[in-house]
């Protein structure tokens, strides 16, 4: 492949509320048993991309933990590996990434040792498969300066919180706002853009000079114009996790058949850590309906309409409904969990009772002192 | 130099023929157990908890599945720049080519092996029971004791000691004397067939007995030890331990993890067994399915209705289908409105619509009646039953059946069905 990576990875979100108190936004499980940078890293893998860089800052500790050993995304090789750059102490002052083409402007060396022509750059925090070799195939045809992945959303979702995106025919990006106020467009920017090496070397340095920090902002937004951009419009599944509603939604989409299938049966698949949990037990008196159970979980109650991350305890008599129960939770008996978003590591006393509404998921975070199971 | 105070050699090459056609593709360390996991995890597992970190793994009946799981010993954390898994089948040699001929034989011709580690203490294993171990307090007692060989013992009871080699030990644990399979056993202390050897002892037994025939460690090399007055001492375990040498051992070891505190619990934070496996999604529950007492490995779809049951990895079960008291390996698809009793279905298995297993009354297997008995029913890997047939008890199928091999859509209790042969 003739392209390095790059993963930014480094942001939190408002959006998501109490969860973003513990780790960043890119290291948030997904489906039971993933981190959403899982999907980056493996579309990474499965095109043949040999050097990643993942640059990471807010609340970077789970995230890095993830990414201790880079052999499940097959990275731990002699020729290329995945580099995570964390902002560090330095001569002339310490300074944190102030923006996404800052962070790339700090590790600037990185970017001008590697030898591949091109850089494919994708946000850790979006749920997606994509063949980066196909993409690149697509930026070379168009002899475009830039390409953007886009999609189309149905004319119900909501896209000012997106980047929106006007094309001509021939698919040259004609307008593109950032979090438009009144969206007037609802092709939405993936987030994963497809740049020559050179080329971004000296957008970079240029948008450093000025004092310019924000990828989007300061370079696409900047030289719409002035550059070929293209966009380069995806129909597959899609969804970005940065906020508890897309969190929720996105989580949920994986009780359908079809959205299992596709991540987790069809090639090429998408690849996490290795945990060495044990297979999940149910004893007596257990339901399960149209669930997702993870590995090293124990269930005595009732779960429906759920997922259960990995090594979580379900006591007796419990009736969790329409909700996620992230890694470790530990649930006593005869309690009851509906549209919430229990926080990982946590531990709820029996006899306790939450109820979310299906438009405003509750979260909770408890951190009792755990029973012995 | 290369040192490692003490490596271990595990014997996995074995067929273990009593697990009928589990065994039939697969040596018997290969099998699968619990749902995710295979035997040889178990002592693999305990040599890294333990902290010995090179094991070599003497391979000979049917290695593929064996070499295709251990691979460099990623899962194990056993890929290592020194020492780490090796597997060492055997090989051929200028003069004297020979399979290996017995359990110590197997060692012997892998001397070279062992001595580019220069370790101090051998640790010998079998690749065939599941228990968890610390192989280091094994090694502090051994040296703390002196001792130039240790048998590790567990005390079974007095009626059962006739089925073991016994080990006869004074106060000390020193071992006086033993017996194999004694009609009238004078201790309980059954040995486990886990040794840890002093290396110039071990080293000098080997090359000194080295043109014994079938050369084994209980025959000859252990009685061998003992008349050059070497000490020889019991190392007491009294941990779980399940030799799952036969169909139905394998079967129970098998419904004793769904007890709700198993006596062997894998849900233990410290000493995590590890396994390799490709299939990590979660399960999923249909709404109309319903579980109780089984565990179930990653990325199965349940639509049906499991009790007490050992579930692999992506298995699917389709709706209206009931297994119930059954083991399930990876990879085997169950139709829908099946119903399975008791039955052991290998992996990657395909099972059609309204089939029953382990349907009518009981009666003794034609071929094996030692093997398959006590009502299971055992299906090989990669076979095909077709729908809408009845199966009976005792029963062994193998190999891509059709509607044409089940006269009237049934197969009597005690038949064996085998279309890809036992020993192809």
């Amino acid at each position: 492949m003739r392209a390095i990576g790059i993963i930014l990875a480094g942001g939190g979100s408002n959006r998501m509320r109490e969860l973003s108190r513990k780790r960043a936004v890119c290291a948030m499980p997904v489906a039971g048993f993933y981190r959403s940078i899982d999907f980056a890293l493996s579309n990474m893998t499965n095109s043949h991309i040999q050097t990643v860089a993942v640059f990471t800052q807010y609340n970077a500790g789970s995230l890095n933990t993830h990414l201790a050993s880079s052999k499940w995304w097959d990275f731990g090789r002699k020729q290329g590996g995945l580099f995570v750059f964390t902002p560090a102490a330095k001569a002339g002052g310490n300074i944190w990434y102030r923006g996404t083409a800052d962070a790339i402007a700090q590790n600037l060396d990185f970017l001008k040792g590697c030898h591949e022509p091109y850089v494919i750059i994708t946000s850790g925090d979006c749920v997606y498969k994509m063949d980066y070799g196909k993409l690149l195939e697509y930026h070379i045809d168009k002899q475009a300066d830039i390409t953007v992945v886009c999609k189309d959303m149905p004319a119900s979702v909501d896209t000012e919180r997106f980047g929106t995106i006007r094309m001509n025919e021939e698919s040259r990006i004609e307008d593109f706002e950032e979090k438009p106020v009144v969206a007037h467009s609802n092709t939405i920017s993936c987030g994963v853009y497809v740049i020559r090496r050179r080329q971004l070397i000296e957008l970079i340095e240029r948008a450093q000079a000025e004092d310019r920090y924000d990828f989007v902002r300061d370079i696409l937004v900047r030289f719409k114009d002035a550059k070929r951009i293209f966009g380069y419009k995806i129909k597959s599944y899609w969804n970005n996790i940065a906020s508890v509603e897309d969190y929720y939604r996105t989580n949920m989409d994986f009780l359908k058949p079809e959205v299992r299938n596709y991540f987790f049966r069809e090639y090429p698949g998408i690849y996490t850590k290795v945990v060495d949990l044990p297979p999940a037990k149910y004893n007596v008196g257990v339901r399960v309906s149209n669930s997702l159970v993870a590995s090293g979980c124990i269930v005595n109650g009732t779960v429906e309409d759920s997922l259960v991350f990995k090594g979580a305890f379900i006591g007796n008599n419990c009736y969790i409904k329409n909700s996620i129960i992230l890694n470790d939770v530990y649930i006593g008996d005869n309690t009851h969990v509906e549209n919430c978003i229990v926080e990982s590591h946590g531990t709820i006393q029996a006899n306790s009772y939450y109820k979310g509404e299906p438009n405003d998921i509750k979260i909770i975070v408890e951190s009792n002192e755990r029973y012995v199971i | 130099m290369i040192k490692k105070e003490m490596i271990a050699m595990l014997l996995a090459g074995g067929q273990g023929s009593r697990l009928g056609v589990l065994t039939s593709r697969m040596a018997k360390p290969a099998v699968s157990f619990g749902g995710k996991y295979r035997i040889i995890d178990f002592p693999l597992s305990n040599c890294i908890n333990s902290g010995v970190d090179t094991v070599g793994v003497l391979t000979q009946y049917r290695p593929l599945r064996l070499n295709a799981h251990i691979g460099i010993g990623i899962p194990w954390d056993l890929d290592r720049n020194i020492g780490g898994v090796s597997i060492l089948p055997p090989y051929e040699k200028n003069v004297g080519s020979e399979w290996y001929t017995g359990t110590a034989n197997a060692i012997y011709q892998n001397l070279e092996y062992m001595e580019s580690y220069h370790p101090d203490y051998v640790l010998i294993l079998s690749g065939d029971h599941i228990y968890k171990m610390d192989y280091e307090t094994m090694l502090d007692f051994h040296k703390g004791s002196g001792a130039d060989v240790t048998i590790a013992v567990m005390p079974v009871p007095m009626e059962e000691a006739s089925r073991f080699g016994i080990m006869i030990t004074d106060d000390s644990r020193r071992i006086i004397d033993f017996e194999e399979k004694p009609e009238k056993p004078r201790s309980n202390l059954a040995s486990m067939g886990i040794y840890i050897f002093s290396w110039e002892t071990l080293r000098e037994a080997l090359v000194t007995n080295r043109d014994q025939p079938g050369l084994d460690f209980g025959k000859h090399v252990i009685p061998y030890c003992k008349e050059q007055g070497r000490s020889l001492y019991a190392y007491e375990f009294n941990g779980y331990w399940k030799d799952v040498g036969t169909l139905t051992s394998y079967w129970e070891a098998n419904m004793e993890l769904i007890d709700i505190v198993p006596e062997f619990n894998l849900y233990e934070e410290y000493w995590k067994i590890y396994t390799s496996s490709d299939i990590q999604p979660p399960q999923f529950f249909a709404p109309e399915s319903s579980v109780e007492r089984s565990i179930i490995g990653d990325g199965s779809e349940i639509c049906g209705e499991v009790r007490s049951s050992v579930i692999g990895s992506g298995v699917r079960i389709g709706k209206g289908s009931v297994v119930n008291e059954s083991i399930l390996m990876n990879g085997a698809v169950i139709g829908e409105n099946c119903r399975l009793e008791k039955a052991i279905v290998a992996e990657n298995t395909v099972i059609g619509d309204d089939v029953i297993l382990g349907a009518f009354g009981e009666a003794e297997n034609e071929t094996k009646p030692g093997i398959y008995r006590d009502g299971l029913v055992t299906v090989g890997e990669r076979s095909v039953i077709p729908s809408n047939v009845r199966i009976g008890k005792n029963t062994m199928i193998n190999g891509e059946t059709t509607a044409e091999d089940y006269p009237g859509g049934e197969l009597a209790s005690g038949r064996t069905l085998d279309k890809a042969g036992e020993r192809e």
